[in-house]
């Protein structure tokens, strides 16, 4: 498997970057690990005259945990899951990385790439909707934050204009239980479905809870009325089942090799229902 | 634009100079220029692990990296782990406890679970499973696979605390 050629460029700051993406237009895109990007290459489904290398621009590697969690788009799945403060502070974040593909992909996977790539199939940008998280981007025109709630459009087509670059992740420090939940065909798989679930508890009562879906559309899902369904209650078998209807109203999935509509429908419920309990046990 | 550049590669300790255009993917670099033909191509679509090598202490696998991108990296393959004159306690498990049918996973696996070990040192069946994902054999020998990087890690720290 041969991708089409391309002109390699390495450049060694932001301003290099952003140089060669305006003097390319649409011909250039940025490569973080390329594990999204190198496969669409390879099967020429992606066609890249000028590919920009990521990585030796300093300055996007960085994990900052304090009341406000920032994380630099060039960090990867295994730096994520080998940070204990992190892991500490938002575990939802090591749960859900330990079930993003295998070891090697880990290695070379970013957290930039996989919210900014647009691809359904990636886990990262619903959690970051779950977390209610803003990404920063850089472009001609200096930086500019955007809600990841707000972020995905349809496909591949997100709030980042062609001349940005994604550089950090930012949320505030979550509170409660949390879940990250996916089911799978095997290991290294895309998601059927999966639930990024976080829950306060308050006394007995659900004192908030967010509620985001993966692959279950063309863009992540988060699904207000899903968590509204909980607040309230003592998120009992009543409420879990009001909240995974609320879920099914809000997601649209299509059938592909992982299965038809009504079965992906019924994994959503199942993957929900079991975020939601395990998520409320931690709170 | 298949305009061919130098690239610099430290392959096994050795600092190599090859000429390739930047959409080759390492691992024919790796087989078809530098004659390193441990790490084998089999899925080709970052699937099946059997070209796993490790670059700057990370497994990657090579048909998902161009050599643009590995260029000033350092690469250890299945070769610079050992050979037949001295075996890697990881080949030497894997002959031992029947690790491997037909052999073809297996640079891959020994490659993965080498730096497995530096990480874990001393697996349960469950990380050694976990660790192992991205590494798939065909004559599904798993069972080995596992009995073999366990009896490796015994070897590898028994050395360690013999040494101290």
């Amino acid at each position: 498997m041969i991708p089409a050629s391309f002109e390699y460029h390495r450049p060694n700051d932001m301003a290099g970057v952003l140089s060669i993406l305006e003097e390319h237009g649409d011909d250039a895109r940025v490569m973080a690990g390329g594990h999204s990007l190198i496969p669409m290459m390879k099967l020429r489904m992606a066609d890249v005259p000028h590919l920009i290398d990521l990585q030796d621009v300093g300055g996007l590697g960085g994990i900052t945990v304090g009341d406000t969690i920032t994380i630099g788009a060039m960090v990867t799945q295994s730096d994520i899951i080998l940070h204990d403060a992190l892991a500490d502070a938002a575990p939802i974040l090591r749960e859900a990385s330990l079930q993003i593909a295998d070891p090697q992909v880990r290695y070379m996977g970013t957290v930039g790439g996989n919210v900014a790539n647009g691809d359904p199939g990636n886990d990262m940008p619903g959690l970051m909707q779950c977390l209610d998280a803003t990404f920063t981007v850089v472009g001609p025109n200096g930086e500019r934050k955007i809600p990841a709630r707000d972020f995905y459009e349809a496909a591949y087509m997100t709030g980042r204009e062609d001349d940005e670059v994604m550089t950090a992740v930012s949320f505030a420090k979550p509170a409660g239980g949390h879940a990250y939940e996916k089911q799978k065909r095997k290991i290294g798989d895309y998601a059927t479905a999966a639930a990024a679930v976080q829950i306060v508890k308050n006394g007995g009562t659900c004192a908030s809870a967010s509620i985001a879906m993966t692959n279950l559309s063309d863009t992540p899902v988060y699904s207000a009325a899903a968590g509204d369904a909980l607040v309230g209650t003592s998120v009992d078998g009543d409420a879990i089942k009001a909240a995974v209807g609320a879920m099914l109203n809000d997601i649209d999935p299509v059938e592909d090799n992982r299965g038809p509509v009504a079965f992906k429908r019924h994994v959503a419920g199942v993957i929900l229902a079991r975020a939601i309990e395990r998520a409320w046990s931690r709170a | 634009m298949t305009q061919k550049n130098q690239y610099k590669l430290n392959v096994n300790g050795q600092t190599v100079e090859v000429t390739a255009e930047p959409r080759e993917l390492l691992i024919y670099t790796l087989r078809e220029q530098l004659n390193i033909t441990g790490p084998h191509i089999g899925c080709e679509t970052s699937h099946c692990g059997a070209c796993t090598v490790t670059i700057d202490g990370k497994s990657v696998k090579s048909c998902t990296m161009f050599v643009a991108q590995a260029e000033g990296k350092e690469i250890t393959t299945i070769e610079g782990l050992g050979g037949p004159d001295a075996l890697h306690p990881l080949q030497e498990a894997f002959k031992e406890h029947h690790g491997l049918q037909c052999g073809y996973c297996t640079p891959g696996m020994i490659t993965r679970a080498s730096k497995l070990l530096e990480e874990i040192p001393n697996p349960t069946e469950e990380e050694i499973r976990f660790g192992m994902a991205g590494n798939i054999c065909r004559c599904t020998g798993y069972q080995n696979i596992v009995k073999s990087i366990k009896a490796a890690a015994a070897e590898i720290n028994a050395a360690k605390e013999a040494a101290q």
